[in-house]
Parts: structure tokens; sequence; C-alpha cells
């Protein structure tokens, strides 16, 4: 929305192009899956965010490393929506479109707004890339992209002129063209280039000729919005007004990990992570093997089964033993978490959710792993389960895990998604006094342990390795009550099942009471959990500003359930529950509130889009407003 | 007792109130005992030793030893123990696996300990059958071997522990019978004293679904013409008179005859050989054809996976300080809102 036109003219009189100032502006960079796009998008955000703005982000990238060149399935996209006022998702739609290809053109186009800025690499519409890209005449010699403000850039020969004086080799040179495409961008959102040529110097101050292409092509793409008067307008966005502090752009797989260390520092123990590579949680493992210094012990186990097992033993010698994982890895991991439940240690296992079943969508979203994580398990299995919000909450769902995980010695499971994992947003840095304190206590005492003895929240003691006299036996064979000797008696077995599920619901002690959005009862509810939240509180927010009588909750424990969230579900007459998987969460109301629930389930590998959210809702509401 | 002498330590010290369940006549007693008898005489602090095990009868085995332990699931003590050392590798971790535990459904992992080094004492109970789910054939079962499984004989062909280890780049192995005491506490006390991972395979009789596996081995009369024992820089003699020996002939080993061949002639065993190429040869020596090694085949040093790993943290802590956590949550671009 455009709020105010100005002329402008710089010191050198180069650009006669008009600023016009917005609330927010969507761009999305899209190219081959080898054209640099991801790392574009992320110094477009890393910029965006430093300048003040509100951001989200939104990676979409192949499994694959490299596609076939210039073929549709190797397009890989990066979105960015800022904004002057508090945001929750990447946009439904964008404001601008950078395409390198023709593939990326193809892929993309349906989503730029009409009026919205495209900015084409012309260089790369070839015949041949036109015919992998199954374009049967070249779409920039029409008249289809008219509705658009069209830009035909020679991203690549421009580039290659510009880093010439490096020398580097044809190949090189033209992988700069990102920085050019970026160099556009920073000029046309008028966004300072600091950031941006800083991070240069840190990663490639070790080869200076590609530091200094890299550099070149930026300015270069910057000084051609300045001075190639093709370009009529430029887009001013002002600082977000977000609540004081200071801030950083984390990912949620970078908040996650930071959100591990800090919860090992807050209980004063070193951080285990034992991990097998897999994605979209492979950052989390990267990420923390940079902060060895907080003896954080990064284990790269085998396979997946092992890293859960190493998670057991670690959590049993006394590390704040943590896990990351995704679909296929933790249905390998379950026998293990079994292990964990039956031995009731303390541990983190956090499944960044991905499309599934089996190998499924590797780098594309899913909540489908609900049921997995709370019912997947042989036998009475219980556990308590959280999800996510967004990607800075990753940091503060980490360390909830981590409390309740040692509060009642019991792994927890930390749901987040590959939305979450790779999207980014601002962050604010806690200060010191909201980091509290996680209580442990190792019992010392060799007259009065007793190793499956409860306390008040049911958990057992956690005597270490090491400690004198409190030399114990545990595993997976059934415990006796109290003692933890192997047991198999009828009667033991049915306390002990009972106990551990106690234990489990016991954590809705600590399970806030679910707040709701809007009016507390009425029409619609709509709910939502994890990943989700942003789309889905983003519409509840436009229906009710459109009249409709629709209130939000969106659940973050899910295992157990807040204690007032049955009173919730009754208050309203239909109940909408949105989740990207075909009800799981939905079954789930249904099942433990005897609510008439209904499921708004998309299953496409993407986020869900604030419109498809409000149609269901004036489905719902059958234009009731 | 004098305040500055630690207390003395019994094998008795190591046995628990657990009643020990199986069955009369298996090899997994003898282990129990020696192992209670090595951990004393070497003075070991009970509160400071782990057992982990996976599935099976012989992992049962932390029950039975009074120290910290985990009963784990199958085939996976490897992995549960090394998150145990890595959490606190000031721990001496013992895992205790069978055939079917460490090779079959818990061979990835095997391996992978192995290979990185972790600082564990790996025992495997190698009884050559499936005996907790009475009596299927196992990944070291002989070819043909009849079984509830494979009553017509097994076509599956047996693994060799020991040749899997040296290619899985051991540092430490060893092999013991469970009915040859001294010799079978000889080895556990080696293995005890290394500093990466120990792998010890124990022929280990099952009196119930295998029984006899190993007679030729254990068999007062006949064991001697079937066993070699190794000791470093010794010749590989043998036989009830001491009249055979081991040596290599091109690239094979051969039996000979010390009344035709010299002793010098013989291979002399050394177990710090760099390259394992002679140990392997080792243990490909199978009964009949050979007589079986029994001994330590390989013990050289390399840094175990935990002391890197804790050189590491070091390290990093040396470059940049004891990590700061503001300053790590401070990292990065930041900026103020005001």
């Amino acid at each position: 929305m455009g709020t105010a036109t100005t002329e402008q003219t710089d010191s050198q009189g180069h650009s006669t192009a008009k600023v016009e100032e917005r609330n927010r502006a969507a761009v999305r960079l899209a190219g081959d899956s080898g054209d640099g796009m991801q790392l574009a998008g992320t110094q477009f955000t890393a910029t965006s965010a430093v300048v003040g703005n509100d951001i989200a982000t939104f990676p979409d990238y192949p499994a694959e490393i490299r596609a076939p060149m210039g073929t549709l399935a190797g397009v890989s996209g990066f979105q960015i929506n800022f904004s002057s006022h508090e945001i929750h998702t990447p946009g439904d739609r964008v404001d601008c479109l950078v395409a390198m290809n023709p593939a990326a053109l193809k892929a993309n186009i349906g989503d730029l707004n009409d009026g919205g800025v495209l900015v084409v690499n012309t260089d790369e519409f070839t015949e041949a890339n036109l015919n992998r890209a199954q374009y049967e005449s070249n779409p920039l010699d029409g008249n289809d992209l008219d509705r658009f403000q069209l830009y035909k850039v020679p991203i690549t020969q421009q580039t290659l002129e510009a880093v010439k004086e490096t020398g580097l080799g044809q190949r090189d040179a033209g992988r700069c063209k990102n920085f050019y495409a970026l160099g556009i961008l920073f000029w046309l959102f008028e966004r300072p280039l600091d950031t941006t040529l800083r991070w240069i110097n840190n990663k490639f101050g070790r080869v200076p000729a590609v530091a200094t292409a890299n550099t070149l092509a930026l300015h270069a793409g910057h000084n051609f919005g300045e001075t190639a008067e093709m370009f009529t307008t430029r887009y001013r966005i002002k600082p977000a007004k977000l609540r004081p502090g200071t801030y950083r752009n984390v990912t949620g797989n970078q908040a996650t990990a930071l959100g591990l260390i800090t919860a090992a520092r807050l209980a004063n123990k070193p951080l285990f992570y034992g991990s097998y590579p897999i994605t979209p949680a492979s950052e989390i493992l990267h990420e923390l093997t940079l902060h060895k210094a907080h003896d954080v012990r990064v284990f790269q186990a085998e396979d997946e089964i092992a890293a859960m097992c190493s998670v057991v033993g670690a959590a049993y010698a006394g590390n704040l033993s943590t896990t990351g994982t995704s679909g296929p890895g933790m249905a390998l991991k379950q026998e293990a978490v079994g292990l964990a439940v039956m031995t009731e240690l303390p541990c983190v296992i956090v499944n960044v959710q991905r499309g599934g079943p089996s190998t499924g969508l590797p780098t594309k979203t899913e909540q489908s792993d609900l049921w997995q994580v709370i019912l997947g398990r042989n036998g009475e299995c219980p556990l308590p389960v959280l999800a996510a919000q967004s990607p800075a909450d990753c940091f503060w769902s980490a360390i909830e895990a981590a409390r309740i995980a040692v509060k009642y010695m019991t792994p927890v499971i930390l749901q987040t998604d590959g939305y979450l994992g790779n999207g980014s947003e601002p962050w604010r840095v806690p200060e010191p006094d909201e980091l509290a304190p996680i209580p442990v206590t190792h019992p010392k005492d060799p007259e009065t342990y007793q190793a499956y003895e409860r306390d008040d929240f049911g958990a057992r003691p956690w005597a270490i390795p090491g400690t004198p006299g409190l030399a114990h036996r545990i595993g997976g064979l059934e415990k006796a009550d109290v003692t933890g000797n192997v047991c198999y008696t009828p009667g033991n077995h049915q306390r002990m099942v009972e106990l551990r599920a106690e234990k489990v619901a016991g954590v809705i002690r600590d399970v806030p009471d679910q707040e709701i959005f809007g009016d507390e009862s009425g029409e619609l509810l709509v709910v939502s959990w994890g990943g989700t939240f942003g789309a889905v509180r983003t519409a509840i927010e436009d229906a009710r500003d459109d009249g409709k009588p629709v209130s939000h909750i969106h659940i973050r424990w899910l295992h157990p359930m807040p204690a007032n969230l049955g009173d919730i579900l009754k208050r309203f007459k239909t109940v909408l529950v949105c989740e990207l998987n075909l009800g799981q969460l939905q079954m789930l109301l249904r099942a433990n509130y005897l609510v008439d629930a209904i499921g708004l389930n998309k299953v496409q590998g993407q986020p869900f889009r604030v419109f498809e959210i409000i149609e269901k809702i004036d489905e719902v509401l059958g234009g009731k407003n | 007792m004098a305040a500055d002498t630690p207390p003395t330590v019994t094998a008795k010290d190591f046995k628990t109130d657990q009643q020990v369940k199986w069955c009369p006549g298996c090899g997994d007693h003898s282990v129990l005992v020696q192992l209670q008898k090595v951990l004393a005489a070497n003075g070991v602090d009970k509160d400071n030793t782990v057992f982990v095990s996976g599935i099976g009868c012989s992992s049962r085995f932390p029950y039975y030893m009074d120290t910290y332990g985990i009963h784990g699931i199958h085939g996976r003590a490897p992995a549960v123990a090394t998150g145990v050392k890595c959490a606190n590798p000031d721990l001496d971790v013992w895992v205790v696996t069978g055939d079917g535990d460490a090779l079959s459904i818990g061979g990835n992992h095997f391996l992978h300990a192995v290979r990185r080094n972790v600082g564990l004492k790996i025992v495997l109970f190698n009884n050559r059958i499936y005996g907790l789910t009475k009596g299927q054939y196992s990944p070291t079962s002989d070819f043909g071997m009849r079984t509830k499984s494979s009553p017509q004989g097994s076509i599956d062909h047996p693994m060799h522990p020991i040749s899997v280890a040296i290619g899985a780049e051991i540092t430490f192995v060893a092999r013991a019978v469970d009915t040859d005491v001294k010799h079978l506490q000889y080895v556990l006390d080696r293995a005890a004293k290394h500093e990466g991972t120990a792998f010890v395979e124990v022929y280990q009789n099952c009196a119930v679904y295998n029984d006899g596996a190993y007679k030729y081995a254990t068999d007062r009369a006949t064991k001697d013409d079937h066993i070699v024992y190794l000791e470093h820089g010794k010749p590989l003699i043998f036989g009830k008179n001491r009249d055979k020996g081991i040596r290599l002939e091109g690239e094979l080993l051969e039996v000979v005859d010390l009344g035709r061949v010299s002793q010098d002639d013989l291979i002399i065993h050394d177990e710090k050989a760099t390259d394992a190429a002679m140990a392997y040869r080792l243990a490909r020596m199978h009964y009949p054809e050979y007589p079986v090694p029994l001994g330590v085949f390989l013990a050289i040093e390399k840094p175990a996976y935990d002391e890197l790993m804790m050189d590491q943290i070091a390290a990093a802590r040396e470059q940049s300080g004891p990590g700061d956590l503001q300053k790590l949550l401070n990292a990065g671009d930041t900026w103020q809102v005001e």
C-alpha cells in the first residue's frame, strides 16, 4: 500500500526514481538451485532485520543438490516479507520477483501481485532454457507480463563485466550474479550494503579474488539501479515498532540450537547432542558444533537409532542430553525413546517435521508427525510433547522442553517443522534475568536412595555414575515400583504403567492455561498448533477486522493439553482445526474432548496461505458476519 | 586401615543381590566371575564403572554386577555406551554383548564404536546361537547348522567377529575361552587397561542350544592341538608336545612340524604391528584347518574418541574463553529497538 510518494534526486543527480513508502513488501528471489538464491535471500533478510523491519522468511528449495539445470524441478526460491509493523507470515503473494531463468519465472510468476516488480535475467532466456522450462515461446516477447513492472536486465553479462578486473574465470565470475541481483534489490528497497559487504569479507576473506568479485557484483547491481534510469520507483519500508531490546535475525534451527545451549547452561550441565544428519534438521547439528566452548558435546552418530541410544547413555551419565531429527529419523528413534521412557531419563528430542510418509518431501514442510510422536511407540509409552510456533519461539520452546525433561525425569519431544527450521524472523535477545535457572538435583545419600522412588511430581531421582554408593542398574525391562529391580508381576506392571502415565499427565501443572485470541465463546473457534501460527493468526486478525465472529487458539502443549482446553472447545458452535496433515490434532481433540471438530487440511509440502484460511472461515460461517 | 590407602576391593564387592538366572553349565557364569576378579584385582572403583548391554542371555550381565549399569535395547549397547563415555570420559565403560546382539541387529553400532575407538571395553559372548529366543541360528553359526529356524541346515555363511573388528580398525582385539579361566582373566585384564576400544571375543558354551560348539578348544585331551596362544614377541608354537608351529608360506599361513622346520621360520607374534595384515591372517585361522588363536591379536595406541572430543572442547575454550552465554546470544548482526 503506497502511503506517500516523493520525487527523489540524489546528491549526484543520478536517479530520478520516485520513492514510495509502504507498510510492507514481500520479495521472492528465484533461480536455479545452483544460482545462490538461498544465500542472496539470507543476505537480504539480514539487512532488512538490521534496518529494523519485522521480517518473516520462507526458503523453498529442491531436495536435489543440483537438479538438472534450468528445469522446473531445479527451481530454488527464497521469500521474505518485511514490514514496518508486526507480521506473522512470509506473505501469500509477492510484490517483487527476481527470476534468474525461465524456469524460475514459470514456477513463480503466479504468485506475483498485479503491478508488482518483476526483474528477469534476460541472459538466461535462451532457446535451450526456454525448452527446459517448457515454454513454447519466450514470455518476455509477448504481452503476458504487461500487468507487471517488467525489468529486463542482462544480469549474467553485467556481472561478468563488473568482475572482469579480478581475473576470475567465466564460471567463478558468473557465480557472483546472485550478488548483482541482490544489489538491484538493495537499491530498489533502499537497503544499505554494509551488512552484506561485511559478510562477504568474513566469508571469503581468505580468497581475496572471490571477495572482491562478490563485492564488485553487489555494487554493480546497486549502481545499475541508481544509474540505468530503468526503474521508476524505489520503495521505503520504515522500521517496525517492536518491543525494545537487542534484536538479531535467527532461523528456527539456529534458535533451537541456541535454546539447547542456553538450557544446558541454565541447568549447569554439559550439553550432549547425538544426531544423524537429516534434512531439514541438520542445521541444528551444524550450529551446535560451533559452540564447543560452552561444553557442547556433539556426537554425529552412525544412524538415527545410535543417535537416540547415545542420548539415553549421556542422560544416564548426567548431561543435558538432546537430539534432533526429522520424520523418518523420528520413526527409527522410537524404540530408544521407549527406553528413555522406561528408564525415566531426561532428554529432549527435536523433530523438525517434513513431508512424509517414508522419504516423502525432504525439504518441504508438513505437520504429519503428531500422531507419531504422541502415539507412535510400542507399549503404553507417554511423553510430553510441545510445538514451537515461530522461528524465534524455537529458542524458548527448547528451554521449556529441557526444563520439563529434568523436572519430570522424562524424554520430551519438541515439534518444529521445515518451515520454522529454515524460516527466520527477528528475535529479541533475552536479558539475563529473563532466563531462569533450571534446577537439577542429584541424590547423594546411599542410605535413602531408591532408583524408582518418586518425588511430588512423580519423578524418580537422577543418580549419576560416579556418585559413591549409588551404583544401580536400569534398563528396558519392567521395573519394580520404588526399587527399580526387574519385576514381571502383574500388579506391579499395571501400577508402573499407570505411574508413568500419571507422571506425564501431571506435566499439566506446568502447562499454562490456553489463551483465546478473540471472543471467549461464539460462532467459530479456529484451532492451530506449531508452525502454522503465523498464517492462522494473520487470517483471524483479518477476519476479525472484517467483523467476522471468529476466535483463535494456538495450542503449544500437545501432550498433555492445557487444563482449560476442553471447556473452551465446548463454548463454540463450530471448532475448525487448521493443520498441515489430514486431521491429526483434529482426531485427538475429538477423542479427548468429544467435540465435533472439523478440519482444514493441507498436505502440499507448503505452509498455509492466509487466504486459504479466510476462505475456509467464510465457508464455515456461510456469510454470517 | 590407614586413611591414605584405598579400601581393598574384592570380587565379592562386585556381586549384586540379584539371583543369577543363566542356565547351569552356561559359559556366562565364568565370564562374570573372571571379570569380577579382574576388576577387584585392579582396584577398580565400582561407583566409577558402568556396564552397558543390549538384549540376549549375555546382556543380563549388568544386573549381576554391582556397578552402574544399563540393560539397553537389542544391538544398541555400543551406542548407549558411547553416550555414557562422551558424557563422562572418566567412567570405565564396559559393553557386554552376544553374537546376535553385536553382529546381527547391532552390527552397525559395533562397527562404528570400533572405528571411532571410543574408550569402551566390549566383551562379546560368542555361543554361535540365539539362546534367549530358544535356539535359532546366529550370524556366527556354522553354514549348514540345523536349528529351530534352519531345520534343513543354515544357508547363511558365518561372520567372524575378530575379522570384522580388524576390518573396522580395532585398536585392541583378543580372544579367550570361557573354561580357560586364567587366560580369560589375562585377556580381560589387558582389555581393562587399554585406552581406546578393546574388543574381546569369548568362546562361550551354550549348554542348552549349542552344547559342545567349542569342544575342540576346551576338551583337555585334544585342545592343545587345536588352539595356539598368541604371545607378543614369541613364535607361534602349539600342540600337546609343542611340536607344531605356524609359518607364512607366500601369502598363506601354514601349519608346520617343528621336527622338519626350524623355529626361526615361524611367525613371531607382534601385537603392536601397525599393519593389521598379519592379525587379520591370524583371525582367519579356523578349526579344523588350523588351530584357533587365543590371546591378544592386536594392541595398538591411538587416541580415544572421547579424549579427542574433550580436546576439541578444551581447544575451543582456550581460543575463546569458557563460553559466555550473553555473548553467544548477542552474536552476529544485532540491532537495537528503542
